[in-house]
C-alpha cells in the first residue's frame, strides 16, 4: 500500500496524544502524577497539540476536505465513521479534564471520574483507528489481531515517554514512571516484532488462481493499460525485501532499544541530566515509530496486485 | 446510508463473462469509457491523454493471462474485469459518509458523488479493483452497471443493456437478473459451472464468470491412417527386383 504521509503522521501523532492524554488520567487518579497547573499546561498541550494536528493532517489527503464533516454519519458499518466520531466525543471528557486541572483547581470525585471516562475514549478512539486497517480482508498484513495490540501498545508507549519528559522537566519524576514506560516499551517491541514473524508467515488465503479462477500457474501476459493506474499507484506499493528487513531493525533500534536505554540512564542520572535525556528519547523513539508506521503501508500487500503480475498477496 | 439492504435484494442484475468466448479486443472497455463519459459518473477524466504517460479513470480493465497446467500446456485467456457488484459489498459498508451504497430494488452498487469526501478507504476494500479515484473531481468512481441505459425508455428495449454487452462483437458478456434462477443469465451458470471470483474475500459477488471449455491436447480423427503403409520393394517379380537393382544404384 503506498504510504502516504498524512495518514503516517495522523495515526502516530494521535495516538501518542491520546497515550499521553490516557496515562495522565490514570496517574493522576492513583496520586503518583500531582495535578499541577503546569504539568496540564504542558501535557493537555502536547497532547491535544498531536490529536488535533493528526486529525487535521488525515484530512489532507482527501478529495473533499470541505466535506468531512459527512464522515461522521455512518458509524453503524463504517469503522472510519467510528474513529471520527470518537475523536469528536473524546475532546468532550478529556476537555473538561483539563480545563478543570488547569484552571478550576477541580479535584474531587467527579474530576477523578472525568478523567478516566476521557482515557476510556481515547484508547476506543485508538481502537477505531486500527480497526480502520484491521477490517480490511483484503489486506493480510492488516487484517489480524496483532494490528490492533500494536496500535494500542504504541500509543502506550510513545504517550508514556511524553509523560515521562514532562513529570521529569517539572520535578514530578516518579518510579513507577519509569516502570510503566520500559514496560510498554518492552510490550509494544515484542507485539511489534510478533507481527512481523506473523506477516512473513501468513500470505493471504487470495492467490492469483483464486483471483482469476484460472488452473495452473498463472501468469500475467499482457496489461490492460500501457501506464500505471490509479489502483497500481496506490495499492501496488512494493518495498524490497533486504529494505524492508533493514527498516525494521531500524525500527527497533531507534524506537524500543534505543528509548529504554535513555530511560534507563536517566535513572541513574542528577535530576538535571534525567530531564535531558527523557526529552532525548522522544524525537529519537518518534523516529523509530515513524519508519514503524512507513513500514506498516509499505510492506501491506493488497489482494488487486493478484491481477497485476502477483501470484500471491 | 452505508449499510447494506437488510435482507439481500432479490433481484440481483449483473454480468456474466464467457472466457472461454473473449478475444480481449478491449471494445466493451471502449464502448464502457464512451457511455460513461457522458453518464452517471461523468466525466472519466483523463490525464495527459495523448502524452508520453497517459491515465484515467475507466470501469473495465481487460487483462490477459497465461494459466500453464503441470505438463506444460498452456493458454491464453483474455480476462474482462470490472464491478461485481457484490451483495456483501464491503466498498459499501467501509464508506465512513454514504456515499457509497447498493441499492435495494436491483442490487446495483453506485457511488453519490455529491457526498463522496474522496477517502478512498472503498477501494482499499475492494478485492477486484473496481473502484477508481478522479483526481480531478475529488470523487471515488465505478461501474454503474449503466444504471443511465438498462432502464432508458428512449432507447430501443435491445439497447438497454450495459454498454459492455452491447459492444462485445464476440458474444462473450451477458447481462441479466442473476437473483433469478430461470433467467437466462442463471441457466447459462449452471450449465457452464460459472464461477464467482476470489469467494474467500466473502463478498459474495454477482458477476459470474464461465471457464475455458476443456482443450483438446490429442489430435482429432480426420478418417485417415495414422502413419502410411511402407512402399512394396519389388516383391516376388524378378522384373521389379531388377528394376529396383538399377534404380537402386
Amino acid at each position: 500500500m503506498h504510504p502516504a504521509f498524512s495518514v503516517i503522521f495522523f495515526t502516530t501523532a494521535s495516538g501518542a496524544g491520546y497515550g499521553l492524554i490516557t496515562l495522565m488520567s490514570i496517574l493522576q487518579a492513583s496520586g503518583i502524577l500531582p495535578p499541577d497547573p503546569r504539568v496540564g499546561w504542558a501535557g493537555f498541550g502536547i497532547g491535544f497539540t498531536l490529536i488535533t494536528l493528526g486529525l487535521l493532517s488525515s484530512t489532507f489527503h482527501l478529495g473533499h476536505p470541505e466535506r468531512a464533516w459527512r464522515a461522521i454519519s455512518q458509524w453503524r458499518s463504517s469503522w472510519l465513521s467510528r474513529e471520527g466520531l470518537a475523536a469528536i466525543v473524546t475532546y468532550v471528557p478529556t476537555g473538561a479534564y483539563a480545563i478543570g486541572w488547569i484552571f478550576l483547581d477541580w479535584r474531587d470525585d467527579l474530576f477523578i471520574l472525568t478523567g478516566m471516562v476521557g482515557a476510556m475514549l481515547c484508547m476506543q478512539t485508538v481502537y477505531c483507528t486500527a480497526m480502520i486497517y484491521a477490517s480490511l480482508k483484503t489486506i493480510r498484513a492488516w487484517a489480524n489481531s496483532w494490528t490492533v495490540i500494536c496500535y494500542f501498545s504504541i500509543s502506550i508507549f510513545t504517550g508514556a515517554l511524553l509523560m515521562n519528559a514532562i513529570a521529569s522537566v517539572f520535578g514530578y519524576w516518579h518510579p513507577a514512571m519509569f516502570w510503566i514506560t520500559t514496560g510498554a516499551i518492552a510490550v509494544a517491541g515484542v507485539a511489534k516484532m510478533q507481527y512481523w514473524r506473523f506477516i512473513d508467515r501468513n500470505p493471504s488465503e487470495s492467490t492469483a488462481e483464486t483471483a482469476t479462477g484460472l488452473k495452473g500457474h498463472i501468469r500475467l501476459l499482457e496489461s490492460p493499460h500501457t501506464q500505471e493506474n490509479y489502483l497500481q499507484k496506490e495499492m501496488g506499493y512494493k518495498i524490497a525485501r533486504k529494505h524492508a528487513s533493514k527498516l525494521r531493525q531500524l525500527t527497533i533500534a531507534a524506537g524500543f532499544v534505543a528509548p529504554i536505554l535513555l530511560i534507563t540512564l536517566a535513572n541513574a542520572s542528577i535530576p538535571a541530566t534525567a530531564a535531558a535525556l527523557s526529552i532525548l528519547a522522544v524525537p529519537v523513539a518518534a523516529i523509530g515509530v515513524l519508519i514503524e508506521r512507513w513500514l506498516f503501508f509499505a510492506e501491506a500487500k493488497h489482494v488487486v496486485t493478484l491481477y497485476y503480475g502477483e501470484t500471491t498477496a | 446510508m452505508t449499510s447494506l439492504p437488510e435482507t439481500p435484494t432479490t433481484k440481483k442484475l449483473g454480468l456474466v463473462i464467457d472466457l472461454d468466448i473473449c478475444v480481449g479486443c478491449h471494445a466493451c472497455a471502449v464502448n464502457c469509457k464512451e457511455w460513461n463519459s457522458g453518464g452517471h459518473s461523468a466525466p472519466l477524466t483523463d490525464f495527459d491523454p495523448y502524452g508520453a504517460d497517459p491515465t484515467g479513470v475507466w470501469f473495465n480493465r481487460i487483462h490477459t493471462f497465461e494459466a500453464t497446467d503441470d505438463v506444460g500446456n498452456s493458454r491464453t485467456v483474455h480476462f474482462p474485469r470490472s464491478c461485481l457488484h457484490c451483495e456483501d459489498a464491503p466498498c459499501v459498508t467501509v464508506c465512513p459518509t454514504g456515499a457509497s451504497y447498493k441499492r435495494e430494488e436491483d442490487g446495483i452498487v453506485l457511488v453519490n458523488a455529491d457526498t463522496c469526501i474522496g477517502c478512498k478507504l472503498c477501494s482499499w476494500a475492494c478485492p477486484y479493483g473496481a473502484r477508481e479515484y478522479d483526481h480531478d473531481d475529488g470523487v471515488m468512481k465505478k461501474c454503474t452497471l449503466c444504471v443511465d441505459k438498462i432502464y432508458n425508455e428512449n432507447l430501443d428495449e435491445e439497447s438497454r443493456v450495459p454498454a459492455c454487452v452491447s459492444t462485445c462483437p464476440a458474444g462473450a458478456r451477458h447481462f441479466g437478473d442473476l437473483g433469478d434462477p430461470e433467467s437466462d443469465v442463471s441457466k447459462l451458470v449452471e450449465a457452464r459451472d460459472g464461477f464467482e471470483l476470489m469467494p474467500e474475500q466473502e463478498c459474495k459477488p454477482t458477476n459470474r464468470y464461465l471457464p475455458p471449455r476443456p482443450r483438446k491436447t490429442a489430435a482429432g480423427s480426420t478418417g485417415a491412417p495414422s502413419a502410411l503403409e511402407p512402399q512394396v520393394d519389388g516383391g516376388d517379380s524378378p522384373f521389379l527386383r531388377w528394376v529396383d537393382k538399377v534404380l537402386s544404384r
